[in-house]
């Protein structure tokens, strides 16, 4: 590795010894992420889409007088026009409005239950592994009898038992979502605990809560945050599989799975309500992906494949 | 080894016991009562239909005796099916769905691995990026609108293959690729991840060295690295296969298991609910045993013990 060496003519900010920058993790994993084109186009399309699921249905609620409820039946199910560029559904509701409200609903669910997950997964597999011994054998024994557990029957389980508002189903899917990130963070933290700056901690008499947030965690951000951009869009998934299942946010809400939900039962005559609601949910979980990958490989060079 | 597979089945017994606690209290504490969706029904109707459930019981006894008819195989009566028993909907559903799965299985395999290998041989050629880009597209195309898609372009455009039902083998195949697309993609990445891990190493010189073909080196060396992480990736690929054929259930009219799921835990069916999440564990958790011990022959660095 190359660093810039400061010409002797600058004037040495401090001390003799920051003649050497050092790169840190972060700024060597941003300059990383940058270089990747692919990861950088898809970071500006969430963006992009997320300020117009954001702005966009009260925009054209202001301008044009209608929302994702609105109906007109007299207008009915029309294809694509230049007043409804993704055409109208059933009840003569503009779907451009109603996949944009419902890619909000989407996005935020999918950032929440994953920030959920990650909460749970990062302070469950650091307690768990920091314990050690009995506490951390029980503890892990407890996420491989979840593992065994189907997943989203559990999710369905929970979302019939809590009841079918927003809210809940996202905190039902964080809520069965932090496995793999607990199993990431124990990782971690069993290698990390054996370093002499935890030694010296302890030899401070730093309590043990202090060891584990202040010390262990934060060294675990890496790993933690590649496997949050990566849940981000399962948990977006999820959420359409449950909206497909009835089982999501309800009529006359609008979110991507229930959209597509009503596209499949009406595509044979009606092939936008399916196509557009689908290409859109399919592009978000593409550049979700993308970005995901990417953030791997900057952080974690030798996972690069 | 033999000794160890015993061993390992016979952990699987205190799990299963903890999955089954889990489930019962899960399912028994929800609100709600199998009978409270119906109209009013007379006090005295419900205290027979209590009875006859054994509902009428206190808790604990309730789960000893649910326990002690587990032992022998009986799984109940369903609420929501008064005429059949949980044992009748699970025979008559689960070899469907599992049908569903293993075709799902079969494609993501085939069309996988042979994607991952051409990425891996082909590295950074147009081959590798054509087969990864098709993946990443695979991975991000939900089967809630690859199912409809398929169905609107294959059986009512093209009418090559029924759009629904169940039946002959021409029912099978569009379920089966919904299913399987999405791991056909991840088991793209793996299997050319793990074949480039292997690429640069000794073994594999040395086979060159030793004047192997090209080809054999492919096949009988590398691509042994390269099914390594799709081994350990099976588990939670069949796992979640088994829950996903839900939703493809739903697009194709499957009779298979998933939509009693649903409408079991909607409804509060609790023999029914229970006995699906428990057939699911077990065979998860014999599942990922079975991985385990494929793992640990394809690879003699992993001690079976």
């Amino acid at each position: 590795m190359t660093l810039p060496e400061r010409s002797p003519s600058e004037p040495a900010a401090g001390q003799a010894t920051d003649l050497v920058v050092g790169t840190s993790l972060w700024a060597d994993a941003w300059k990383r992420l940058r270089r990747n084109r692919m990861a950088v186009a898809s970071s500006g399309l969430i963006l992009l889409l997320a300020v117009a699921c954001l702005v966009g249905p009260p925009l054209i609620a202001a301008t044009w007088g209608y929302d994702e409820q609105t109906q007109d039946l007299a207008y009915g199910p029309q294809p694509p026009s230049w007043e409804h560029p993704f055409g109208t559904d059933f009840y003569g509701r503009d779907l451009l409005v109603r996949v944009l409200s419902g890619g909000r609903v989407s996005l935020t669910v999918g950032f929440l239950a994953a920030l959920v997950a990650a909460t749970i997964g990062t302070v469950y597999g650091a307690v768990s592994s920091y314990a050690g011994g009995l506490v951390d054998a029980v503890m892990m024994r407890a996420v491989d009898v979840l593992y065994a557990l189907p997943y989203m029957f559990l999710v369905i389980i929970l979302v019939t038992i809590l009841g079918k508002s927003l809210l809940l189903v996202f905190l039902a899917l964080g809520a069965v979502g932090w496995l793999l990130t607990a199993r990431v963070v124990r990782g971690q933290v069993m290698s990390l605990k054996q370093q002499d700056f935890v030694l010296a901690a302890k030899s401070l008499g730093t309590p043990g809560r202090d060891i584990v947030f202040r010390h262990l965690i934060p060294n675990t951000l890496g790993p933690v945050i590649v496997t949050f951009t990566l849940t981000v869009p399962s948990m977006i998934l999820q959420e359409a599989f449950l909206s497909f299942l009835g089982l999501g946010v309800q009529a006359p809400r609008a979110s991507l799975g229930a959209l597509i939900n009503d596209g499949a039962n009406q595509m044979l005559v009606f092939w936008w309500t399916l196509v557009f609601p689908g290409s859109v949910m399919a592009i978000m979980l593409f550049a979700l992906n993308f970005l995901g990958d990417g953030v791997r490989d900057a952080l974690d060079p030798r996972m690069r494949r | 080894m033999i000794g160890s597979i015993l061993r390992r089945l016979l952990e699987l017994v205190p799990t299963i016991l903890v999955i089954v606690l889990a489930s019962f209290a899960l399912v028994r504490l929800a609100p709600g009562s199998p009978f409270s969706s119906e109209k009013e029904i007379p006090p005295e109707v419900r205290r027979q239909l209590d009875a006859k459930y054994g509902f009428d019981k206190p808790l604990p006894v309730q789960f000893l005796r649910y326990l002690g008819n587990l032992a022998r195989g009986d799984l109940g009566l369903s609420t929501k099916y008064p005429q059949r028993t949980v044992n009748e909907i699970i025979a008559a559903g689960f070899p469907v769905t599992l049908t569903l799965a293993a075709v799902a299985l079969v494609w993501s395999l085939l069309v996988g691995i042979t994607a991952g290998i051409i990425g891996a041989v082909r590295q950074n050629t147009v081959w590798d990026h054509a087969a990864m880009a098709a993946a990443l597209v695979g991975i991000s195309i939900p089967s809630f609108v690859l199912g409809p898609l398929l169905v609107l372009v294959v059986s009512l455009r093209w009418h090559l293959l029924p759009p629904a039902g169940w039946g002959d083998w021409r029912h099978v195949i569009l379920p089966g690729l919904t299913l399987g697309t999405i791991y056909a993609a991840s088991i793209a990445r793996l299997t050319r991840g793990g074949m480039l891990e292997v690429v640069r190493s000794d073994f594999i010189r040395t086979a060159r060295a030793k004047g192997l073909s090209e080809r054999l080196v492919i096949w009988r060396h590398m691509l042994k690295g390269g099914l390594l992480p799709v081994v350990s990736y099976l588990g939670p690929a069949i796992a979640s296969m088994l829950t996903g054929s839900v939703v493809v259930e739903k697009i194709f009219n499957v009779p298979g298991i998933g939509p009693y799921f649903v409408d079991a835990a909607f409804n509060r069916d609790y023999f029914l609910v229970m006995g699906i999440v428990l057939l699911y564990a077990f065979f998860l958790l014999v599942m990922n045993l079975v991985v385990d011990i494929t793992y640990s022959l394809l690879d003699p660095r992993i001690e079976s013990s």
